[in-house]
C-alpha cells in the first residue's frame, strides 16, 4: 500500500514570457528583427492614414443636404447617398408603386432567412417555390399588367433591385441548362458530349462584355422581325447563356465525385438513365456542389455591373449617372464607396455562408 | 415508361410496325445513334431558322454581309497606337490596334498583378499577426468588389483628382504624373546601344550555362563550385559594362517636357491605360494571393521539418522544397486567373481605353453595322487566346502528372 503522506507538488506557473499578452505579442508581433520592422512600418502607416479617413468619413461628413454647396469642404458628403437613396434602390421605377419592390426584397429576406436556418419545416417546398415560382411571380409583381397591378416598363427599373434581380433570375434560370449541360458533357453519346463540351469551352472562353455586346445587337438579327426583346430581356438572356456554361462546370465537378458504384447500382436496379439520375445521382451530387454554385453566384453578381455598357441602370450605373448632376458634382468617392460597400456586404456574406457549407461538408 | 405495360395488355392487337419500333427503341445500340441523331437534326434546324432569320433582317436594314468593311477607311482616331495608325487606316487597322492594345494591358496586368499577388499570398502565410491581417483585409476587400468598379473609382476618382500639366508632381526632371496621364524619358537606342543589348544576351547566357554546370557536378558529386554566386553576378555585371565603355556608347534619354498645355515627348502612360491597370492588377492580385495561399499550404509540414532535417538552410527548404511542390498546384489555378484578367481588360471600354471591345466591337460596329461579323471577329480572338492556353494548360497538366508517382 501506498502511504497516505504524498502531497502532490503543483505544477509550476509556465515562465511570465511564455503566457498572456506579452508572449502573444512577442511571438506574433516582434518575433525576429525583420517581424518587427514590418509590425512598426504597418502600425504607422495605420496611424497615418486611419485616423484622418475616420476624421473625414464620419467627424466631418455632411449627412444630409439639397446638393454638393450644402456639404463641408473637408468632410465627406454623404448627403449625395442620403438624397437619391431612393433611386440608388429602386432606379426610376414610379414612387407609388415602390411598395411593389419592397415586398420583392422582403420576399428575398424571408426566403433567404427560411433556408439559412436549421429549424425551420418545409425546407423542400421553400427551395421548389425559390427555384421555380419565384422569378415568375418577382417578374410579374415588379412589371405589372396583371391582376389590377399598374404595369411599369422594364426601362423603369433600376438600382439595386436590377442588381438582385439580374443576378437571381440569372442564376436560377441558367441552373437547370448548366445540369443539363453537365450532364451531356458526361455522356457517353459522342455527339451530344462534343456538343455540350463546345458550347461550354465556347462561352467560358469569352468576356461577358462581348456576350451583352452580342445579346443587345445579335439577338435582334437571330430572330424573325415580329419579335421584339425587351432590352433587360436581351441581357438576362445573354446573362442565362453566359452563365449556363460555368455552372455546367460546377456541376461536372458533383458529378465527378459520386462514386462510379452508385452509376452501376442504379443501374444493376434497372433504373433508366433518368430515373438514376434524377433520384440518386443529382440529389447527392447537387449537395455537394452547393459551395460551388454560391461561388459563381457571387461572380455574377459582380459581373451584373456590366450591364451599364448597354445601357441598363444597375446600382453601378445609377450612382454612374447619379454623379454626373451639376448639384452633385464631385462626389465620385463618396459615390463609389457607397456603391463599394454594398457590393461586398452581399459578395462577402455570400462567400462567408459558402466557406461554412465547404467545412460542414468536409466534416 | 408505361408504354411496356400498355403494350402487353393487348399484346395481339399491336401492328408489326409499333413491335418493331419497340424493339428498335429497346435495342441498346440503335437508341443513342436515334438520339443523336435527333439531337444534331434540332441543332441544324435551330441553326438554319437562326441564319435564315439574320439574312432577312439584314437584308430588311440594308446592311450587306461579308468581310468588305475591313478594307474601308475607318475614319476616326485611337488615343493609343502599338502600330502606326491614323484616321486613314482601315477597318482591318482597327482590329489590329485593337488586339495589340489588350495584349499590351493584359501583359502589363498579368506581370504586376503575379508579383503583386505573390507577396499578399506570402504575407497572408506570416507569422507576424498585423501583416497577415493586412494581407487578408487587402484580399477580402478587393475579391469582393466588382472590377468595374474599381476601374471607374481609380479613373473618375482618383486619376481624375490629379492636378493639371502645369502643376505635375515630377520626379527629378524627367517623370511627371498629371490629369493627362504619367510620362517618363524614353532611352534612345543609338548604334552603339546594340552591341551593350547583344552583351547583356551573352552574359545571361553564360550565367545560365554556369549555374546548369554547377547544378550538375552538385548532383554528382555532392559539392558545389565555391563562390559560384559570385562568379555569375561578375559575368552579368561585367561583360555589358565593359562592352559600353569598349563601344563607347552613350545613353540618350528623351525627356518629357511641357509644350503648350501638354508634354511632348518621351513615353507617356495615358490615365486609361493606368486606371486599368491598377485596377486588373489589384482585384487580380488578390485572387492570385489566394491561389498562392493554399498552393503553399498544401505543401505538408513533413515536408518542411524533413527538408530542415537534412541540413537544409531555410533558404534552401524555400527553393527546393517548397516552392516546387507548391507550384504544381498553383500553376492552373494561376493561368485561370491569367485567363480572366485578359478577359476582364474588355471592361477597358467602359472608361475609353483603346482596347478590341472598345475600339472593334464599339467604334467600328458603330459606323459600320456589321454586327455579326465584328462580334464574331472579337468572339474568335478570346476564344482563341483561351482555348490555346487551356491547350498549354493541358500538356502541362500531363507532364506533371507523369512525375508524380
Amino acid at each position: 500500500m501506498i502511504s497516505h503522506d504524498i502531497t502532490m507538488i503543483p505544477a509550476r506557473e509556465p515562465p511570465a514570457r511564455a503566457v498572456g499578452v506579452m508572449a502573444w505579442v512577442r511571438n506574433n508581433l516582434f518575433a525576429n528583427p525583420l517581424s518587427a520592422l514590418a509590425t512598426l512600418l504597418i502600425a504607422y502607416s495605420l496611424y497615418l492614414f486611419v485616423p484622418p479617413l475616420v476624421q473625414w468619413a464620419f467627424m466631418d461628413a455632411t449627412w444630409f443636404g439639397e446638393s454638393s454647396s450644402d456639404c463641408s469642404s473637408d468632410g465627406a458628403c454623404w448627403a449625395f447617398i442620403t438624397a437619391r437613396l431612393d433611386q440608388f434602390i429602386y432606379g426610376f421605377y414610379p414612387e407609388e408603386q415602390q411598395w411593389r419592390a419592397d415586398l420583392f426584397f422582403a420576399q428575398l429576406a424571408i426566403l433567404i432567412a427560411w433556408l439559412s436556418f436549421k429549424v425551420t419545416p418545409g425546407k423542400k417546398w421553400v427551395l421548389g417555390y425559390s427555384l421555380i415560382l419565384m422569378p415568375v411571380v418577382s417578374w410579374f409583381l415588379l412589371y405589372g399588367d396583371l391582376l389590377g397591378l399598374e404595369k411599369v416598363e422594364t426601362h423603369q427599373w433600376g438600382g439595386l433591385m436590377l442588381t438582385l434581380l439580374l443576378a437571381l433570375c440569372g442564376m436560377i434560370a441558367s441552373l437547370p441548362f448548366g445540369v443539363l449541360l453537365a450532364l451531356g458533357r458526361r455522356s457517353n453519346m459522342p455527339v451530344i458530349r462534343s456538343l455540350c463540351t463546345a458550347y461550354i469551352e465556347l462561352w467560358r472562353g469569352v468576356p461577358l462584355i462581348t456576350v451583352l455586346f452580342m445579346a443587345s445587337v445579335m439577338l435582334p438579327l437571330f430572330v424573325p422581325e415580329e419579335v421584339v426583346f425587351d432590352k433587360l430581356l436581351r441581357a438576362l438572356i445573354g446573362i442565362i447563356l453566359f452563365q449556363a456554361a460555368y455552372m455546367a462546370e460546377v456541376v461536372r465537378g458533383g458529378l465527378q465525385a459520386i462514386p462510379k458504384g452508385q452509376f452501376e447500382a442504379f443501374n444493376s436496379l434497372g433504373l433508366s438513365y433518368w430515373q438514376g439520375m434524377i433520384m440518386i445521382i443529382l440529389p447527392q451530387a447537387m449537395r455537394l456542389v452547393i459551395p460551388g454554385v454560391v461561388n459563381t453566384f457571387i461572380a455574377l453578381f459582380k459581373d451584373t455591373s456590366l450591364v451599364l455598357v448597354i445601357g441598363l441602370f444597375d446600382l453601378l450605373a445609377i450612382i454612374q449617372a447619379g454623379l454626373n448632376d451639376p448639384a452633385w458634382l464631385g462626389n465620385s468617392v463618396e459615390g463609389y464607396l457607397f456603391a463599394g460597400l454594398v457590393f461586398w456586404v452581399f459578395c462577402f456574406g455570400m462567400s462567408k455562408y459558402s466557406q461554412r457549407l465547404e467545412q460542414q461538408l468536409h466534416r | 415508361m408505361s408504354d411496356p405495360e400498355h403494350v402487353s395488355h393487348k399484346k395481339n392487337a399491336t401492328p408489326s410496325l409499333v413491335k418493331e419500333a419497340l424493339r428498335l427503341w429497346r435495342d441498346a445500340s440503335f437508341r443513342p445513334l436515334f438520339m443523336q441523331g435527333v439531337v444534331v437534326l434540332v441543332v441544324v434546324m435551330l441553326g438554319v431558322w437562326v441564319i435564315n432569320n439574320t439574312m432577312n433582317n439584314l437584308e430588311h436594314r440594308g446592311i450587306s454581309t461579308g468581310f468588305d468593311f475591313l478594307s474601308q477607311e475607318a475614319g476616326f482616331g485611337i488615343i493609343q497606337s502599338l502600330v502606326e495608325y491614323d484616321e486613314s487606316h482601315s477597318y482591318g487597322r482597327t482590329f489590329v490596334v485593337g488586339i495589340l492594345n489588350t495584349l499590351l494591358v493584359s501583359g502589363l496586368g498579368i506581370f504586376f498583378a503575379t508579383i503583386l499577388g505573390f507577396l499578399i499570398g506570402v504575407a497572408r502565410l506570416s507569422s507576424n499577426w498585423l501583416l497577415a491581417r493586412m494581407a487578408s483585409v487587402f484580399i477580402e476587400t478587393f475579391r469582393n468588389i466588382p472590377l468595374l468598379l474599381q476601374i471607374f473609382f481609380w479613373y473618375f476618382a482618383v486619376l481624375a483628382a490629379l492636378p493639371h500639366p502645369r502643376q505635375s508632381f515630377a520626379l527629378g526632371e524627367s517623370v511627371f504624373l498629371n490629369l493627362r496621364g504619367l510620362f517618363l524619358p524614353k532611352p534612345i537606342i543609338e548604334q552603339g546601344l546594340l552591341p551593350v543589348m547583344v552583351s547583356c544576351l551573352v552574359a545571361i547566357g553564360l550565367a545560365l550555362f554556369l549555374r546548369s554546370i554547377n547544378q550538375k557536378r552538385r548532383v554528382e558529386t555532392g559539392k558545389s563550385i565555391s563562390g559560384a554566386p559570385w562568379y555569375m553576378a561578375a559575368l552579368l555585371a561585367g561583360i555589358p559594362v565593359l562592352t559600353w565603355h569598349l563601344s563607347g556608347a552613350s545613353l540618350v534619354l528623351d525627356t518629357p517636357e511641357l509644350k503648350g498645355f501638354n508634354f511632348r515627348g518621351g513615353i507617356s502612360i495615358i490615365p486609361e491605360l493606368g486606371a486599368l491597370l491598377l485596377a486588373l492588377t489589384i482585384y487580380t492580385s488578390a485572387f492570385i494571393a489566394e491561389v498562392v495561399r493554399a498552393g503553399i499550404e498544401s505543401v505538408q509540414k513533413g515536408q518542411k521539418e524533413a527538408a530542415a532535417s537534412l541540413g537544409l538552410k531555410p533558404g534552401k527548404v524555400l527553393t527546393l522544397v517548397v516552392i516546387p511542390q507548391a507550384m504544381k498546384v498553383i500553376i492552373p489555378p494561376l493561368t485561370n486567373q491569367y485567363l480572366n484578367l485578359a478577359k476582364n481588360s474588355s471592361l477597358a471600354t467602359a472608361i475609353g481605353y483603346p482596347d478590341l471591345v472598345s475600339v472593334f466591337a464599339g467604334t467600328t460596329l458603330n459606323q459600320t453595322g456589321q454586327a455579326v461579323e465584328v462580334i464574331a471577329m472579337t468572339m474568335a480572338v478570346y476564344l482563341t487566346i483561351s482555348l490555346s492556353v487551356s491547350l498549354l494548360m493541358n500538356i502541362y497538366n500531363k507532364r506533371v502528372a507523369l512525375i508524380e508517382r
